[in-house]
């Protein structure tokens, strides 16, 4: 079932290789060839604007008001690119190496590879668009470093990265709108994949401002519809990210890969009732020069600043002396977990660590005094210099930080918690991102294919470019090169008539249960069942009860669910509950997925697999796999493996120490 | 910081649909807490208002941490509310105390026609965007990116500018609901780089043109617009605006 169709050849040319040897179709043909992209950020809005530009006619959804306010919009850090600017040793092959590492040997190699190689020409693209990235005084572009790496390489734009980038993107589409090539449908969502001849034909799309269902036809359809961290309720995700394209794609054939590897971002502001509606993540660049501690007393309740040096736990630096408070992401979330299970949480919840900036602060104000000349400065002005030194670097999040908690950063720690972030599984793709149904395309979050177990951080903003604007374009080609001779499918077709009365009858079905309990709720029950058993950590015991679990909420959520309003209205409470029921099924595929890896790799941590004190414990002879995941029926899947085969780089064990 | 719990009086604009008449219904929620925001607290009252089995206020939100400007609702006759330089989104509870009636409306603008409840159409925002907001290269087409290099405090500005986030507080809060602060951000944002300077002329004129076309009002440089912009989007921008505009239209090529 799997076929990678990964080039023959050295890794190097692979890329290269295939593009030299793609199959083209000319301009009067791409005319004739229509394109559907479900979802429009980085990934999205790049391959509908690229395609758009071919002159192939591309038809665009999002659900939310406008293009410009997908998801990618809320990227912080910045975007990895192999430029070598700053002449410190970066090169392709380091930042295929750094990924491949990052994502502890869960990745395939060839698409990794060339990730890399394009990585520079998305930032020349970018520029070129008029993305404000920032810059030195010499007018070029400025650089940052970022964790799980040793060079400086990454491009920013303050913290609001993914912003101009999103919006660099937008732009290119909204002028092909213009330019009549694409045409725009936003507040729609795909509701489900229409499939003729076991090719993928078209979509099901809801107005959510009529509730009316629209028939689309494409000769081919591409899911660029993110990641599906709100299976967890509570997660960074924007309120309306969803699985739900990607899950109508799975049940209509497209093979699921890896969905227990998700990412658990460590410094996020904690969850402050039951009220918590999202979470807010502060950016991993906050580590740089914040400490990480708690107590050394269980259940200290004095405040952080009347608790002395002396009694302060710098776990991360104790545990982890080489990298200290810069161990990545799966490292670091799991250190807090255990600190604070043990009982050494603080803040009212005691599911929280203290982020503490009064050592930088110190240190910066005394750079600073030396720098003035000022030898006799007091410890306040010192103090007083070095907020402003941090203020510059990081005030944006400092301030936000201050909204959301009504605390001073400045004066008191601040708290932070683990938090769900990306999810690094999604559909299964072979190497010219087509999933296991012809004609069927996942770019971006929504596919699997770069990030292995854990992604690096800046690299999500440069996998949804890459695949939108340098990749695509290509293994499109060579798909609708043989299409030219299919024309456009009238929508009366049977398929169409079919898959649109599967979702009217579905639609009908939840708003004829009109039970008691509100859809929110459901969700926040399946989000504490996945956060508790299948979040940072899994064993098999808890994933097994969570499957069981999960089953009786699915029963219980389609014969009690109420919702309120009619279908063909705006009925935001019906969209969600379209979304809910898809999270409530992937869920328990994710337990399985979980389940069946009987290993600790990346963000999956499995407690029975782990080193005598307390590391991630791979397994690569029974585990270096992809688990594609084909689904069957009701709680039926069949596994599918493909074997990664890591003919470049050499995998060992992950140590930080 | 001090935590409490309040019961509110909410006055909030309901609207079933863009051909019907809206009118204000009256709610109280009771033991909000402090530490919430502002629309978990709108969370709360839809949960209730779901469980006496009418139907939820619609309103239009997303990341739900500043940044992706779908949020508009116009709170106690401030559009995102009291707070400065803030989103509905992240205004949270403590801004308001024990007993409070709050009115919440949604955009007022012709150009902004209600679609329900608190929920406003802004596509006329994305039609400014489509008449010139943008460099048209063609992805493959650029050169390595540091072979122009940009002056730093312009590439600063050029980003004060681009970090406006599309929201439309800055019409919701004009008297004359001119869209003229969001329109001068994306002018600023791509005038102030040296990509942006062979569509210079015509990207303004064609942005204005489709502006008056979509029927927002005009610009008395009364400023309601920066002070209420949740990014402090500059009110020099609209002078930039209208330079650039003016010289557009002066000069004979185009």
């Amino acid at each position: 079932m799997l076929n990678a169709k990964i080039p023959t050849g050295p890794l190097e040319s692979k890329w290269a290789e295939y593009k030299g040897h793609c199959k083209l179709v000319n301009p009067a043909n791409k005319r004739k060839l229509e394109v559907i992209v479900v979802g429009t950020g980085l990934a999205g809005a790049s391959a509908a604007a690229s395609l758009g530009e071919l002159g192939y006619k591309v038809k665009a959804f999002c659900f939310q008001d406008s293009p410009r306010r997908a998801h990618s919009i809320a990227a912080q850090g910045g975007i990895n690119a192999a430029k070598n600017y700053q002449n410190d040793g970066d090169s392709v092959f380091r930042l295929f190496y750094d990924t491949i590492k990052g994502g502890d040997y869960r990745a395939r190699e060839a698409n990794v590879h060339r990730l890399s190689e394009v990585s520079a020409n998305i930032i020349d693209q970018c520029v070129a668009q008029g993305v404000p990235f920032a810059r030195e005084y010499g007018g070029l572009l400025s650089n940052r470093s970022f964790g799980g790496t040793q060079v400086q390489r990454t491009f920013y734009a303050a913290g609001q990265t993914g912003q101009q980038l999103l919006i660099g993107a937008y732009q290119a589409l909204e002028r092909q709108v213009a330019l009549g090539n694409v045409t725009m449908y936003s507040r729609h969502e795909m509701l489900e994949v229409v499939t003729i001849d076991g090719k993928a034909r078209g979509i099901i799309a809801r107005d959510l401002v009529s509730g009316k269902l629209e028939r689309h036809f494409g000769h081919a359809v591409l899911l660029c519809s993110g990641g599906y961290g709100n299976v967890f309720y509570l997660s960074t995700n924007a309120m309306g990210s969803n699985v739900t394209a990607a899950w109508k794609a799975h049940k209509k054939g497209a093979a699921f890969a890896n969905p227990c590897f998700t990412q658990i971002h460590p410094t996020c502001i904690p969850v402050s009732g039951d009220h918590q509606s999202k979470l807010t993540l502060m950016s991993e660049s906050l580590r740089n020069d914040g400490r990480i501690w708690v107590p050394k007393k269980q259940n200290d309740t004095r405040k952080a600043t009347d608790i002395p040096e002396e009694e302060r736990d710098y776990y991360l630096e104790r545990r982890y002396p080489a990298f200290g408070n810069l161990v990545p992401r799966d490292v670091a979330s799991r250190a807090a977990k255990e600190r604070c299970d043990a009982g050494y949480g603080v803040g009212s919840s005691k599911q929280a660590v203290y982020l503490d900036y009064a050592d930088a602060i110190l240190r910066y104000g005394k750079i600073e005094a030396g720098k003035q000349g000022r030898v006799n400065a007091s410890q306040e002005e010192i103090i007083a210099l070095g907020k402003e030194v941090v203020k510059a670097k990081y005030g944006n999040l400092f301030d936000m930080y201050e909204k959301i908690t009504g605390e001073n950063p400045y004066e008191v720690p601040m708290r932070i918690y683990p938090a769900v972030h990306y999810t690094m599984g999604g559909l299964w793709v072979d190497y010219e991102l087509q999933t296991t149904v012809p004609g069927l395309y996942a770019l971006g979050e929504a596919n699997f294919s770069d990030h292995g177990a854990n992604r690096l951080g800046a690299s999500a903003l440069m996998q949804g470019l890459a695949d939108g604007y340098f990749v695509i374009p290509y293994t499109l080609g060579n798909y609708l090169a043989d299409e030219i001779y299919n024309k456009s499918i009238e929508t009366s077709h049977p398929a169409f008539e079919q898959a649109e009365k599967a979702v009217s009858d579905r639609i009908h079905q939840l708003m004829s249960i009109k039970g008691k309990q509100s859809v929110e709720s459901f969700h926040k029950r399946l989000g504490k069942i996945m956060w508790d058993k299948c979040g940072m950590a899994r064993n098999k015991e808890g994933l097994e009860q969570a499957i069981k679990e999960i089953q009786a909420l699915k029963k219980e959520f389609w014969s009690d669910v109420r919702i309120p309003g009619e279908i063909n209205e705006m009925n935001t409470e019906l969209d969600k509950a379209n979304r809910v029921a898809d999270f409530i099924e992937l869920g328990e595929l994710m337990c399985i997925d979980a389940l069946n890896r009987n290993e600790s790799c990346g963000g999956h941590f499995r407690e029975e697999f782990q080193t005598p004190d307390g590391e991630a414990l791979r397994d690569d002879a029974g585990y270096m796999y992809v688990a594609a995941w084909e689904f069957k029926g009701e709680h039926q899947w069949d596994l599918h493996k493909e074997t990664l085969n890591y003919d470049v780089i050499k995998p060992t064990q992950r140590n930080y120490k | 910081m001090e935590h409490y719990h309040m019961n509110l009086n909410l006055k909030v604009w309901r609207q079933k649909n863009s051909n019907t008449k809206g009118d204000f219904k009256t709610y109280q929620v009771k033991n909000i807490s402090s530490e919430m925001s502002f629309l978990e607290m709108f969370d709360v009252l839809n949960e209730q208002l779901i469980s006496e089995g009418e139907e939820p206020v619609a309103f239009d939100h997303d990341c739900r941490e500043g940044i992706c400007g779908m949020c508009s609702m116009y709170i106690n006759g401030k559009p995102h509310g009291p707070w400065q330089a803030n989103t509905t989104c992240q205004l949270h509870m403590r801004a308001f105390k024990d007993g409070d009636t709050i009115v919440v409306e949604p955009w007022r603008a012709n150009a902004f026609p209600v679609i329900k409840d608190l929920t406003v159409d802004r596509t006329s925002f994305d039609r400014i965007i489509q008449a010139g907001g943008y460099i048209s290269v063609n992805t493959g087409n650029a050169v390595d990116g540091n072979a122009l290099p940009i002056n730093k405090d312009n590439a600063d500005n050029s980003f004060a500018a681009a970090m406006c986030i599309g929201c439309g507080a800055c019409v919701a809060a004009c008297k004359n609901s001119s869209a003229m602060l969001f329109l001068s951000a994306k002018v600023s944002h791509l005038a102030l780089l040296p990509q942006g300077e062979p569509e210079r002329k015509t990207r303004v004129l064609n942005m204005v043109a489709q502006m008056d076309k979509e029927g927002f009002g005009a610009c008395t440089n009364t400023g309601a617009c920066e002070a209420t912009c949740p990014k402090e989007i500059s009110l020099t921008n609209i002078a930039r605006l209208n330079a650039e505009y003016l010289s557009a239209s002066l000069s004979a090529e185009k």
